[in-house]
């Protein structure tokens, strides 16, 4: 049924304004919303700031993912996601209010994803995001998405305390990241080109897969026969933390070119990229372990939900003696939960946004202040 | 009736506020400020009202169309204004916003062309007619087309307001079929008058949940499938 279109309104509701003060004060323990559309997924958390156990703190998540919509056009269409964030950003806003049991009233900041992302998609949450503090008076802050992603483990029972080392691996990013402090990032090692995730996608697509084809390409390695294909591990050979996805990718397609094309193949090849993948950023973590000086691994993005990857890691700490601090899948992939968890560390720590509605489509992950 | 407006779908960024029987507003020419703007705008004219943001009733929006990062930016504002102090939304068009830009020359028979350059060649198009009221009756409906193909109701005469005049005036010109008792391409449509319309509204009682307050785009094919593309 419609839900009825007219509204009554009382002046008699609101008696006393509300002090302009309020919004220059911190959270207080009060929850905090957290609103990510960087891309295609919509995500909306409440978080209450519990410094010692930040999972315990989290009151309610809700995401809507786009991927269906934009299958048929073979990958992202950023104004599609856009026009998609606007209409499923408020019903979400509005469940994760009610699986919190909470009103927009008993909200103390707002965080949103400010970047880097898809400008026309971070303007949604971002302006959504920004009026609701406005309205309420509290204060509002824009999260950097990556810091969103590599803060996601905190969110589970007995999280990693800083220095650590993280990878963020997704379709968008493979960075190596030494976290000093909470807001004091080191990039130690990037992509050249695709992004490990991206290079799941495009080999997927070049032997027929639909879009988004890397989980499904991942799913087909478990039928893969080892040792059937071998592809290099590229840049492992010399020093140096960067990563290089996109020679593997025309390896792969060498491959898949001149075999039988048959099912069987298509899951060995499957096989053997995902494990040079996985062996490469192994190995990288390791060195990167090495280089920092740190004991503690983290793994954030998307590509971090990857069976494999997960299982050869925690193997290779056990051997190295590091340890593994993995997301739940839920929030490996993008999600409303990190950026209520990255902003409430920030409002905590007394900073926040002024009025202007301010999106970084580019923003270096180096330049963030220390929380 | 306290009612707050704002309109950012093309070059112009404003606020209105609507206060008992006073209207007081802001506008700049900032293009690529908008975002920056809107939300100081606002505290401004509440300060001047010597309102508190909780003494809001509704939240007025122009829905476009017009620049669609503009659109999204203004109905994004108004849902989390609206949700935060719950507090319904009223969309209004921003070409009818636009449409009373054009000066009153009380003829009946006069009717008004806003016309918006919707880019890639096209425009973005409604004719109004005043009631009388200070409101708007449409002649038709608003549209994403060519200014060749623009297709025109009968009227004594034409106003012309908006960007599409300054950018297809020769086209146009042809397709009134004579010249407009008014034009102006230099005007934008303006929260002032998404205030007055909303307001009419309002009190209509046609106001919607902030989640059912959403962008009208007119131009809707925005990428080429797979299949569209020949690729699948």
């Amino acid at each position: 049924m419609q839900r009825a279109a007219k509204y009554t309104v009382t002046d008699q509701r609101f008696s006393k304004p509300q002090p302009e003060a309020a919004a220059r004060l911190p959270v207080a323990g009060k929850p905090v919303l957290g609103i990510e559309s960087s891309c295609d997924e919509t995500g909306v958390a409440i978080l209450r700031w519990e410094p010692d156990a930040p999972g315990r703190g989290l009151l309610a998540h809700a995401l809507y993912s786009q991927v269906k919509l934009h299958a048929d056009y073979g990958g992202v269409v950023p104004e599609l996601a856009s026009r998609d964030h606007v209409r499923k950003l408020l019903p979400l806003v509005r469940e994760a209010l009610a699986e919190a049991g909470l009103t927009p009233a008993d909200l103390g900041g707002v965080a949103y994803t400010a970047g880097p992302g898809l400008v026309g998609a971070l303007l949604v949450g971002a302006a959504a995001g920004r009026a609701l503090a406005w309205a309420l008076g509290v204060p509002a802050i824009g999260v950097h998405h990556m810091e969103g992603h590599l803060l996601a483990p905190l969110l589970e029972e007995d999280p990693p305390k800083p220095p650590f080392v993280a990878l963020l691996v997704s379709g968008g990013h493979s960075l190596l990241v030494q976290v000093k402090a909470i807001g004091e990032y080191t990039i130690l090692g990037d992509t050249l080109d695709d992004a490990a995730g991206e290079a799941f996608d495009k080999t997927a697509k070049l032997m027929g897969l639909p879009y988004p084809g890397g989980p499904a390409l991942a799913r087909l390695a478990e039928q893969g026969r080892p040792g059937t294909f071998r592809f290099s591990r590229p840049m492992t050979d010399r020093p140096g933390l960067d990563f290089s996805f996109s020679g593997l990718k025309t390896q792969v397609l060498l491959a898949w070119q001149h075999s039988d094309q048959g099912e069987q193949t298509r899951a060995d090849i499957a096989r053997a990229f995902e494990e040079a993948i996985v062996d490469t950023l192994v190995i990288k973590c390791r060195r990167a372990l090495e280089a920092a000086g740190a004991q503690r691994l983290v793994i954030a993005g998307g590509v971090g939900a990857n069976r494999r990857l997960r299982a050869n890691l925690a193997a290779a700490g056990e051997r190295d003696g590091f340890r593994t601090y993995f997301p739940r899948l839920a929030f490996c992939t993008d999600n409303g939960a990190m950026i209520a968890l990255a902003g409430a560390i920030r409002l905590a720590s007394g900073q926040h946004q002024g009025e202007a509605v301010e999106v970084r489509p580019r923003w270096n992950l180096e330049d963030l202040p220390a929380a | 009736m306290n009612l707050l407006a704002i309109e950012t779908a093309t070059e112009a960024c404003s606020v209105a506020l609507i206060h008992g029987d006073e209207v007081i507003a802001r506008s700049e020419l900032a293009p690529r400020r908008h975002a920056e703007r809107v939300l100081p705008m606002a505290d401004e004219l509440l300060a001047e009202a010597g309102l508190g943001r909780h003494a809001l009733d509704v939240i007025a929006v122009g829905r476009g169309p017009g620049a669609f990062t503009g659109v999204r930016l203004a109905v994004s504002l108004a849902q989390g204004m609206a949700l935060a102090l719950d507090l319904p939304v009223v969309t209004v068009s921003s070409l009818a916003a636009l449409a009373l830009e054009a000066p009153d020359d009380g003829e009946a028979d006069s009717a008004i062309l806003a016309v918006i350059d919707a880019r890639m060649g096209e425009i973005y198009a409604a004719s109004y007619r005043r009631d009388g009221e200070g409101g708007l009756i449409a002649l038709d409906s608003e549209r994403v087309c060519t200014a060749e193909s623009l297709l025109l109701p009968e009227a004594g005469s034409w106003q012309v307001v908006g960007s599409g005049w300054a950018t297809y005036e020769a086209v146009l010109g042809e397709r009134l079929g004579r010249a407009p008792g008014f034009a102006d391409g230099a005007r934008y449509p303006q929260a002032v008058h998404v205030a007055e319309l909303a307001a009419r509204e309002f009190r209509a009682g046609h106001a919607l949940p902030p989640e059912q307050a959403l962008p009208v785009y007119l131009r809707d094919k925005v990428a080429l499938t797979l299949v569209e593309q020949g690729k699948a």
